[in-house]
């Protein structure tokens, strides 16, 4: 079977999901969201093994997915415990009250 | 076996009194003065035994050597070896050891099971600097006695004492990753020469390096001990160190750790890297000069006290500096002299300033004055010591001052004349010291008590010793003598050198010559 | 009988470790007892070694014991031995004489004194350093006596300690004859690479054969000892600390600072004679410098209102007769004039010391007068020792040893007719300043009553020091008059005869202008101070006069040359550095660390997106860095 998608494509939007979730990160001021942007980089760079794998017949890529998708699972499951110690303590969940370091 | 059980008392003597501490100060205390004692009585009668025949074995200096391995893998083995001049240092070291304890009995009343565990692990990592035949091990043991240090500057020093800590530990610290750079250098010179990759004092002497190179590991080296001893310009930290430390650290740091620097050029320097340390001979002997001037002017112009005796100390390892690179019998015997003596007197000094402390609560001289008439006995042997260390002939600084100025003439006459112009500055000052502290009208109140019976036992053994050295220092002549013999063996061809180029120079040594000629 | 030379210093240190360890427990009593016995028995067993000594004289001349050996490094073996010769024999007799005198003296002087038993043990600290001194069979070991001379002289001078100025004093006594000493060291070493030896006969006898005559390094080893001689002795120029050291209490100034430690650098050179006939120049300095001295000191000395100043100086001057006569080969007159000044410099300063006491520590010498009558028995023994100081003619011990003097700074090989002119008006100054001394002092109306009179204590030393003063000099008497030498003759075993200049042979015109100097000035002052003041009332209007006598009276201006040139530039420099500018080096190095560090913690803000843009820029410089390359 041949495959109509071309490698190139996959890798461009793999690093378009890669970029949102960059900016996502960047310009998101609820920590929520920001996590949730994470994810998507994550998952960008999930395809992009995923792809590679399949461009070159490699299980390789596969298992890195298999460890990315186990470690997001571990991220969110802490970061989301994190988040909502953070929401208890501060009432807040933006990230631009809570910045307390400083030089 | 005996220098294993040295450093294991003093480990577990520190252990011991870190731990029964918590209940019982006391107990720390008797543990600490019961661990130095048994370890000073083991080395004097050891001394003692292997005096009677020190002369019989001229040509091999070593009298002890245990070997264990350690880290075979890369070479590491736990090497420890005495000689006359580690066995006459480690003694200074237990009889310190207990001075400090003595004089830290009632001083330190914070934490004192750790005081004393940093106190005990300080001179474990002394002895075992003195005593490592290996090079990793020493500098193991070099950095083992740092940290116990930095530990008792910044614990239970006086007000700076944090910046006094920091500034001592970064100076000697990263001096000392100078030193490891050269060890590990050398190790593998060593090694690609030989195939036998070894940290072995003893296999690593007579490595052929190329002089470029030896040169640049000497200087790791000498940079790590001219920072301990120190030499200007490397001397900041020590005034600070000492100023800030509580009385037993300044005792310690004056008595043993600057003496760590003179033992490791004596011990690595100059056997290692002869030829090396050959070219660097006129510069070291002019630092060394200048340590003695510039440490003598800034102690004149010091008002605490501490700091005071510190710049003298600076002041009298230039004489040090000088001793060990005129190469020579005499000059190095004067060295071994100053190390003992300078020891002794340095740290009756910094012992009264720590009773002066204790009582008057500063060490402003300027607020001192007229203490003779309350403290006679104080007086009399501060100014005992004062004169010891403006060199008064009858004690100890004398007969090495006089030793390593005598040496040193024969290698270069003129900064000899200038480090004898010295001795008028250290009059200067220690005179300055009895002045403004004992004579003169007293303007206080409150009555101050003379000496306690345990400070009398500290200062009365302090004096003894001085004197002792100062009329007949034969026996410790004749214990580093095997040592020396070796050393200035290493060097012959420098004497010869010097003695050609006085030779020419001036008409001084043609008449030596002449006499040498008659006889 | 010389195997108990031993005992000789060792009874002062027994002494001295006894009053230091344990004087507070002892009674004042037992404190004057072995202070001073402890003095007198030496002196006791000087008399009997010197007797023995007289009478049975060693085949070599010389007696020397080993104690032990002090260390032996190398080549280099000093031991401890004492060696006694006819040199060392006369000072340790005169060391041990006077000394056991003056102790006893300071029994009744020092005895309201609340440190009574400091004041022995240093006193015989320094009485058994002084004999170390002169006993010393090697250079090291007479350095040991030297310096710890210098501390005892250090330590009696600083006293009274309550004071700052005597405290002063006594560190500019220590510091400044350490100048000396330093220069001495130098020369130890010099010889002991010559010689390959500190023993003194070995140098002496090793020297003419190393050296020829006028050699260079004979000139710098002579040089070199002579400057020890010179701060030692309180010659020029390191002769500023005599005068301040006077702080000290009588009996020492008496014991130290006239008869005997200020005496170590005529004894030095003495011994070491040999190295300084080898040079002429450096012969040429001790004489020029003895002379200098003398004038200087005498002219200082007439114009000092302070009693003891005045002895000070005065001592300054004599010392400055005996160089002279170092320096033109008159080795046994020096020597001979060191003994005589010895027991009428001591007479003086005890007698001065006991007007003193008895006017309430008067020191003014304008606020004394009329103790003739007063105080008889201080009266003519001060009046021995002044006759004797300005060397009244045949009555007087000082006579005979300062005219020996005289004469052979003109008449020795080495003499000459200036050194012999100027010493010859040092001597008319001598008699004038005595003079006024005396008529200041004991004549006139007294403006001070007397609190106490001495003791018996007090008064037999000073008849004793009276007659040796009036009578001493018979011991050696011009070879017109008499040819008695018994004292040279004893002494030549030892120091060389003087060679004469050929052709001379008539001492009498000599004798005659000494004499006729001693009563010019003794006339001279008899007519300013007593016949006629209202003349120095006239001089003290003109402004040239006035500045002179200031000029004098400041000791020539050298306190205050020496301030500017050297004390306040060391100063200066110790008091700007005291912070130490080395360490503004490290000072600067962690300032740059700070600064670097506050300006880079200046980019974590804790704004997370700040971070990840960080990190994104951060990708795309490498990757594009990457791409490019």
């Amino acid at each position: 079977m041949k495959s109509s998608i071309s490698i190139e494509m996959v890798m461009l939007l793999a690093g378009l999901l890669f970029v949102l979730g960059i900016a996502g990160v960047i310009i998101r001021k609820n920590i929520i969201f920001m996590l949730l942007s994470v994810e998507v980089m994550l998952n960008a760079s999930g395809l992009a093994f995923v792809a590679a794998g399949s461009r070159w017949a490699q299980p390789d890529g596969q298992v890195m997915f298999i460890f990315i998708l186990a470690m997001a699972a571990a991220e969110v499951s802490i970061g989301l415990a994190l988040i909502l110690q953070i929401y208890h303590q501060h009432k807040s969940l933006d990230i631009d009250k809570l910045k307390e370091m400083k030089g | 076996m005996i220098l294993v059980y040295l450093i294991g008392i003093l480990m577990g003597g520190g252990l011991l009194a870190l731990m029964l501490g918590q209940w019982n100060k006391n107990l720390s205390r008797w543990i600490a003065l019961c661990a130095l004692s048994t370890g000073f009585i083991a080395l004097l009668f050891f001394w003692i035994d292997q005096y009677r025949t020190i002369n019989i074995h001229l040509s091999n200096p070593w009298m002890i050597d245990y070997r264990h391995d350690w880290i075979p893998l890369f070479g590491i083995s736990f090497h420890l070896g005495i000689d006359g001049l580690s066995l006459l240092l480690l003694v200074l070291t237990f009889f310190l050891g207990i001075l400090a304890v003595l004089c830290s009995w009632n001083d330190v009343k914070e934490r004192v099971g750790f005081y004393y565990f940093n106190l005990l692990w300080i001179l474990a990592g002394i002895s075992g600097v003195f005593m490592a035949m290996d090079l990793f091990l020493f500098y193991f043991f070099w950095e083992m006695m740092l940290i116990p240090m930095y530990f008792l500057i910044g614990i239970w020093g006086s007000e700076n004492r944090v910046y006094a800590a920091y500034k001592f530990f970064i100076f000697t610290q990263a001096s000392g990753l100078l030193m490891l750079l050269a060890i590990i250098g050398l190790y593998f010179i060593h090694g690609r020469n030989t195939g036998i990759y070894t940290f072995n004092y003893f296999e690593l002497l007579g490595t052929a390096i190329s002089p470029g190179i030896a040169f640049w590991l000497m200087l790791g080296f000498m940079i790590a001990f001219v920072v301990k001893l120190p030499i200007v310009p490397f001397h900041t930290w020590l005034p600070d160190a000492h100023s800030e430390a509580p009385t037993a650290g300044s005792l310690i740091l004056a008595g043993l750790l600057l003496k760590t620097g003179a033992y490791g050029i004596l011990r690595f320097v100059l056997p290692l890297f002869p030829q090396a340390a050959r070219e660097l001979a006129p510069w070291a002997m002019l630092f060394g000069v200048i340590g003695i001037i510039y440490g003598a002017i800034l102690a004149y112009s010091q008002t605490d006290l501490k700091r005071l005796v510190a710049y003298t100390s600076v002041s009298h390892m230039g004489f040090v500096i000088l001793g060990i690179f005129a190469f020579n019998e005499l000059a190095l015997q004067g060295v071994v002299m100053q190390l003992v003596t300078h020891a002794i007197s340095t740290g009756a000094l910094f012992i009264m300033a720590g009773m002066l402390k204790e009582r008057l609560h500063t060490r402003d001289i300027n607020h001192m004055g007229g203490l003779w008439t309350e403290m006679p006995q104080m007086g009399a042997i501060a100014m005992l010591f004062a004169m010891a260390s403006l060199g008064l002939p009858g004690l100890g600084n004398f007969i090495a001052e006089f030793l390593i100025l005598v040496g040193a003439f024969k290698a270069n006459v003129l900064l000899t004349i200038i480090a004898t112009i010295g001795l008028i500055f250290s009059a200067i000052y220690s005179l300055r010291i009895v002045q403004k502290v004992f004579l003169g009208p007293s303007e206080r109140q409150d009555p101050v008590h003379d000496f306690s019976f345990r400070e009398i036992m500290v200062m009365a053994a302090l004096t003894l010793s001085i004197v002792w050295l100062g009329l007949y220092p034969q026996p410790v002549i004749n214990t580093v003598k095997p040592m020396i013999n070796k050393l200035e063996y290493i060097f012959p061809i420098e004497n010869k050198n010097t003695q050609k180029e006085n030779h020419q120079a001036t008409p001084l040594n043609a008449h030596q010559y002449r006499v040498k000629k008659q006889e | 009988m010389n195997n108990l030379l031993w005992l000789v210093p060792t009874l002062p240190l027994v002494s001295f470790l006894i009053l230091a360890l344990a004087g507070k427990h002892v009674s004042r009593v037992w404190v004057a007892i072995i202070g001073a016995g402890s003095v007198s028995l030496s002196a006791i067993i000087t008399l009997i070694i010197g007797i023995s000594f007289l009478s049975l004289p060693p085949a070599t001349g010389n007696y020397s014991q080993t104690l032990w050996t002090w260390m032996q490094v190398g080549g280099f073996n000093p031991k401890i031995t004492l060696f006694l010769d006819a040199l060392s024999l006369i000072f340790v007799f005169v060391i041990t004489f006077i000394g056991a005198l003056i102790h006893i003296y300071s029994v009744g002087f020092m005895a309201d004194d609340k440190d009574y038993s400091r004041f022995f043990a240093c006193m015989n600290l320094f009485v058994f350093s002084m004999l170390l001194l002169v006993l010393a069979d090697n250079l090291l070991l007479l350095y040991l006596g030297w310096e710890g001379v210098g501390l005892c002289s250090y330590l009696l001078i600083g006293f009274w300690y309550e004071n700052p100025a005597n405290g002063y004093a006594a560190r500019k006594a220590f510091i400044i004859t350490r100048v000396g000493d330093t220069a001495m060291a130098i020369g130890l070493f010099v010889i002991f690479y010559q010689f390959g030896t500190l023993v003194i006969p070995d140098v002496l006898a090793k020297a003419p054969i190393l050296w020829h005559q006028g050699a260079y390094m004979a000139t710098i080893t002579a040089l070199l000892l002579l400057a020890g001689g010179v701060g030692k002795s309180a010659q020029l120029p390191l002769q500023t600390w005599l005068p301040d050291a006077m702080a000290g209490p009588s009996p020492v100034s008496a014991l130290i600072h006239a008869a005997t430690m200020v005496t170590a650098g005529v004894y030095l050179i003495a011994r070491m004679h040999v190295i300084f006939q080898l040079s002429p120049i450096a012969q040429m300095i001790v004489a020029v410098i003895g002379t200098a001295t003398l004038f200087i000191a005498g002219l200082s000395a007439l114009t000092q209102y302070d009693i003891k100043r005045v002895l000070a100086y005065s001592t300054i001057s004599q010392i400055g007769y005996m160089f002279l006569a170092l320096g033109v080969g008159a080795w046994t007159a020096a020597i001979f004039h060191f003994v005589i000044h010895a027991f009428f410099k001591a007479l003086l300063f005890l007698a001065a010391g006991a007007v003193i006491e008895a006017l309430h520590h008067e020191h003014n010498m304008f606020k004394m007068g009329g103790l003739k009558n007063k105080l008889p028995v201080i009266f003519w023994t001060f009046l021995v020792g002044s006759a004797s100081l300005a060397a009244l003619p045949l009555i007087s011990a000082g006579f005979y040893s300062k005219d020996q003097i005289l004469w052979y700074a003109w008449a020795s090989q080495s003499g000459n007719p200036l050194l012999w002119f100027i010493a010859l008006l040092g001597a008319f100054i001598t008699a004038l300043y005595t003079t006024r001394m005396m008529i200041l002092v004991f004549w006139g109306e007294a403006k001070t009553a007397i609190g106490h009179h001495p003791g018996k204590l007090m008064t037999v030393p000073l008849i004793i020091l009276a007659f040796f003063s009036l009578f001493a000099g018979f011991i050696e008497l011009p070879h017109n008059f008499g040819h008695f030498t018994l004292f040279s003759n004893l002494l030549h075993q030892v120091l060389p005869e003087t060679v004469l200049k050929a052709g001379i042979n008539t001492e009498l015109q000599f004798q005659v202008l000494a004499s006729l100097s001693t009563f010019g000035g003794i006339y001279l002052a008899y007519i300013f101070y007593y016949k006629q003041p209202q003349r120095i009332e006239k001089l003290k209007q003109s402004g040239f006069a006035m500045n002179l006598y200031f000029f004098w009276f400041s000791g020539w201006g050298f306190d205050k040359l020496y301030n500017v040139l050297i004390v306040k530039p060391i100063v200066f420099i110790a008091n700007i550095n005291k912070n130490d500018v080395v360490d503004k080096l490290y000072q600067g190095i962690t300032f740059v660390t700070i600064r670097l560090y506050q300006s880079l913690s200046f980019t974590q803000s804790g704004s997370l997106r700040w971070y990840v843009m960080g990190l994104v820029i951060g990708a795309i410089i490498i990757l594009s860095i990457q791409i490019m390359l």
